[in-house]
């Protein structure tokens, strides 16, 4: 709490407040007002007088038409969308098993497995690339979704796995014994009692984990080659960027269309976003 | 009698004898749980690993398999200027934006630890860097720092920071590129440090600080001798995360300056990347990201280390 006068609240609250989001989202703010911007305004250097940025008179939705008509964009929503289901799908189910066995069975090397999977969560992409290239190659994955919805979850289930892990071990043990004494199996005690009452780490990793996917790059730039296959942030940077020449409006209109839907699937969801994100850290 | 008897005994029999259920042993319940995992991490990671390994003893390229040249790759990178650029930048790197992540992490923690309106609204809103596609959002920012058409030029111009002849020229010149993307992974990484610490933050019960506000101790020494130091665990599992995510960095560096001008900023995602799929060398790339193993591992062990000793404490 900030005691005392209001001019005490200006500056060490509001003013540093207003700093920090202006920071944060001013370049969100920016490829909003390029993407409705026409090609002669964009182009006028800083210095000229009638350089006037922050606000346009004369919207227009040319970039936004030449994004759809001039590009695959559609493809590629519908491509990054897809593999980031899928590749959800198959972590949470692998994580969510794979937490309970870890933070709820007694078995031997159970320890070792729990440190080799947090080991795995630090490994970073950009570690394996070139190999995992080779891999998919070998397998002839290439260019297709499979390269990525296989190569995802490397990631995602360490990650929803340790996350899952802190959600089980917040279930009381009673709860399960209960259900065993009245004669469930450990199979339908763990289906019926123990995964139900998780569904809100269960979320939280669904979250987060669609956001990863949606949001990877390395992977999908290495693996993919052909422009139907792309996902967003590949096709963007490939098919709008021609050399040296950046068509600012539409990378601008799929920048921002590129992240409306994580933004949308995030605002849903916000709270167990943070609680994925703290969990995660905190686990 | 006696003969009806007789098979009730023998159904009995039949009925207390368990079923056979192998899933009843948690070793094997458990075993079918992490089969998936196991099979998924064993192939997608283990093995590209020591692939990885194989490839970076031997000189092969994209369609020649190549032969064993034993550790002529690494040899190669140690004398060569390029690779010693790239490990002074991402040390560099990763240090400068871990500090002033934390610090600007931190500070912005502190101010919405507090009660206001429109807090979730804040909260909700400051995120957003860190979950929009990174790539699309360096598109952003290359744009803002455009030479010609720079809006951040515009602003300082009109601040009167700068006159109207010399602009800066933000991607261009070798230390001013390495500065423009050190901002950009400052901007995406403040939010994931200011919410988790957040979340610190509300585990710690304020009556210490009202406490200690009662024995007459200023805000800052509060903060001093009574936050940071409950705060400190919690702060070193998210510089672990942070810095390990930031020497591997790929996308900010590809996007902003492809490690231009003159491969003044590369990293190791980077140069491995250029070396690897830019010209065909996969060997040579394979040996640059794995370079990157013993130092990361260096890291993590430097931190698990001093996190435990802090949790002991």
């Amino acid at each position: 709490m900030i005691e005392g006068a209001a001019w005490r609240r200006w500056v060490f609250f509001r003013f540093p407040v207003a700093i920090f989001l202006i920071f944060l989202l001013f370049p969100f703010y920016w490829m909003v007002i390029t993407t409705f911007r026409p090609d002669g305004e964009l182009y006028i250097p800083w210095y000229r007088a009638n350089y006037k940025p922050l606000w346009t008179w004369n919207p227009t939705t040319a970039h936004l038409k030449y994004l759809f008509g001039e590009t695959t964009f559609i493809t590629w929503l519908w491509n990054t969308t897809f593999i980031a289901v899928v590749a959800t799908a198959i972590s949470l189910f692998c994580g969510v098993l794979a937490g309970y066995a870890l933070s709820r069975l007694n078995f031997r090397g159970a320890a070792l497995l729990g440190t080799t999977i947090f080991v795995t969560y630090l490994v970073p992409q950009t570690l394996l690339f070139i190999p995992l290239s080779e891999i998919i190659r070998t397998y002839s994955l290439g260019d297709t979704p499979w390269s990525l919805i296989l190569t995802y979850p490397t990631f995602l289930i360490p990650f929803c796995t340790w996350l899952m892990m802190g959600f089980f071990k917040s279930v009381p043990k009673e709860l399960e014994e209960c259900a065993r004494i009245d004669g469930a199996t450990r199979w339908r005690a763990m289906l019926y009692i123990i995964i139900p009452v998780a569904v809100p780490g269960i979320l939280s990793a669904m979250i987060f984990a669609f956001t990863l996917s949606w949001n990877e790059f390395i992977y999908a730039l290495v693996f993919l080659s052909s422009p139907e296959q792309k996902t967003v942030p590949v096709g963007v940077i490939s098919e709008l960027v021609r050399g040296d020449v950046f068509f600012w409006g539409p990378l601008m209109a799929g920048a921002l269309l590129g992240s409306i839907p994580v933004a949308i699937a995030y605002s849903f969801f916000v709270e167990q976003y943070v609680s994925g994100m703290t969990g995660a850290v905190k686990g | 009698m006696a003969t009806t008897a007789a098979p009730s005994v023998d159904r009995e029999i039949i009925i207390g004898k368990p079923k056979w259920r192998p899933l009843e042993s948690e070793g094997n319940l458990a075993m079918l749980l992490l089969l998936p995992t196991i099979a998924l991490l064993l192939m997608f990671i283990a093995y590209p690993f020591m692939r990885g390994i194989m490839l970076s003893v031997t000189n092969s390229k994209v369609g020649v398999a190549g032969d064993f040249v034993g550790f002529e790759n690494f040899a190669r990178l140690l004398k060569d200027p390029i690779f010693h650029t790239v490990v002074y930048n991402t040390f560099l790197y990763t240090f400068v934006t871990t500090v002033f992540k934390l610090i600007l992490g931190l500070w912005l923690a502190l101010l919405l630890n507090r009660n206001f309106k429109f807090k979730r609204f804040v909260r909700a809103f400051i995120l957003l860097p860190f979950i929009v596609p990174t790539v699309l959002a360096c598109f952003a920012w290359k744009w803002m720092f455009d030479p010609t058409f720079s809006v951040l030029n515009w602003m300082l111009f009109k601040l009167g920071i700068i006159a109207s002849g010399q602009g800066i020229n933000w991607l261009g010149d070798g230390d001013l590129a390495m500065l423009s993307i050190m901002i950009v992974n400052i901007w995406r990484g403040v939010p994931f440090f200011a919410i988790s610490l957040m979340a610190g933050l509300q585990t710690i019960s304020p009556d210490l600080g009202e406490a200690a506000a009662i024995d007459g101790a200023k805000p800052l020494q509060r903060f001093w001798y009574i936050t940071w130091p409950l705060l400190l665990p919690v702060t070193m599992v998210i510089v672990l995360f942070s810095v390990i995510q930031t020497f591997a960095d790929f996308q900010i560096v590809y996007v902003m300056t492809g490690g231009g001008p003159a491969n003044a900023t590369h990293l190791f995602a980077t140069y491995a990347y250029q070396l690897g799929v830019g010209t065909g060398l996969l060997s040579q790339g394979a040996a640059v990201s794995l370079a990157m193993f013993p130092l990361l591992f260096g890291i993590v062990i430097f931190q698990l280390m001093y996190i435990r000793k802090v949790e002991t404490r």
